[in-house]
């Protein structure tokens, strides 16, 4: 018996993405982009009318933020920072000289600015925060970006770069939480309406080492994360395409974020993995397009 | 309780714990959460426990409910140690 080909296979065969030489590093064909596209719009449809400042952010943002936001305590071995050559001519020959050997040409480059963003909102704290206390109310932006995450993997749904859409809410413990409870059911009536079979479940970050077990544990124990899943790639269970996430006062606190009345805003924020939910689609519904079920094609609009 | 132990989680939580208030005259079962730790603190509290005693607290150990209150701590140092509490 032949072995099927794997589902990343089938995906580089149909041109749905195109292989880098490097895990969870891929081109976007033409019909895949369509589908991203497709479920942004519909995202878009669903959150008319909430008020949303919308923002998209480059895949790197400032490397000082990123350290301040305290990532680098929680997730040191997913992060990415951007180093350059800054040298003279003479470093310069020495670079070109280990490239031409084989040796390590990376030694000589030196820090730059800029990390490659971990999660869609981690720029946007400092940007409210900037802006003074928040206005009665709170706000709640409508982000977009690149990530980077170092987690090469054979699943094409484990990108080592990948898109999210993100929903940033910031205002008062009641606001935050009224909010990622109505992304709850807002993620599965949307999810739905894609004919993709779905969980949520309680879940936790990938905190690291020993420590990272200890908070991992606090997360779920205070009930802070949310996922939604659906089994996409990964035999070992179904995969979150989306999450909702309670902060509770830590970016507030961390950034200096204030409410109206002065005190520290808490916040929230609930994403879609855009790339994981064009994947789920392809998965469930197959790899011709024009042959996914009727009401799916009409909610998307393809 | 060991008095020299307790003194001594007493000197690590006031360390670590990142509570804002005395933790020289706070009651044994008080909430160290409610008196401030983060969830941070409470990972440097863990790894100062575990340098300061020669412990290593099991997956099973690294909860919030292990490093919640002083005497949590005494009684979970007291257990890996071998000591009593």
């Amino acid at each position: 018996m032949r072995n099927q080909p794997s589902f990343l296979q089938t995906l580089f065969d149909q041109g749905y993405l195109i292989p880098s030489g490097v895990p969870g590093l891929f081109g976007r064909g033409e019909a895949y982009e369509a589908i991203i596209s497709a479920f942004d719009g519909l995202i878009s449809r669903v959150v008319k009318g909430d008020g949303a400042e919308k923002i998209s952010f480059p895949p790197g943002m400032s490397r000082v933020q990123l350290e301040k936001s305290g990532y680098l305590k929680s997730f040191p071995q997913l992060a990415g920072s951007v180093h350059s050559f800054c040298g003279t001519d003479h470093d310069h020959s020495e670079l070109l000289r280990e490239l031409d050997q084989g040796g390590d040409w990376t030694r000589g480059l030196a820090c730059t600015e800029v990390a490659l963003t971990p999660a869609t909102c981690y720029p946007v704290y400092p940007i409210m925060a900037a802006r003074g206390p928040l206005p009665s109310g709170g706000r709640v932006f409508d982000l977009q970006s690149y990530c980077f995450r170092h987690e090469p993997s054979e699943d094409p749904a484990r990108m080592q770069m990948f898109r999210i859409r993100e929903f940033v809410r910031a205002g008062t413990q009641k606001e935050v939480l009224d909010f990622r409870t109505a992304w709850l059911q807002r993620g599965r009536d949307l999810i739905t309406s894609i004919g993709l079979p779905l969980d949520i479940d309680l879940a936790n970050d990938p905190f690291f080492g020993r420590g990272g077990r200890l908070m991992r544990a606090g997360q779920r124990e205070k009930e802070l994360k949310f996922e939604l899943l659906v089994h996409i790639a990964n035999p070992a269970g179904p995969t979150a395409i989306m999450s909702f996430n309670y902060h509770q006062a830590y970016f507030g606190e961390t950034w200096g974020i204030r409410r109206d009345d002065g005190e520290v805003a808490e916040t929230a924020c609930t994403g879609f993995g855009m790339d994981r939910v064009a994947l789920a689609l392809l998965r469930h519904h197959g790899l011709d397009l024009a042959a996914w079920p009727e009401p799916v094609r009409k909610t998307l609009g393809l | 309780m060991g008095t020299a132990m307790m003194e001594n989680i007493r000197d690590i939580v006031a360390q670590y714990g990142g509570v804002s208030i005395d933790v020289a005259s706070l009651d044994e079962a008080a909430d160290l959460y409610a008196a401030g730790m983060t969830s941070f603190a409470s990972v440097n509290l863990m790894l100062g426990l575990e340098e300061a005693f020669s412990i290593e607290f099991p997956d099973v150990m690294l909860t919030r409910k292990t490093f919640g209150s002083l005497a949590a701590i005494a009684e979970a140092v007291a257990k890996l140690s071998g000591k009593t509490a």
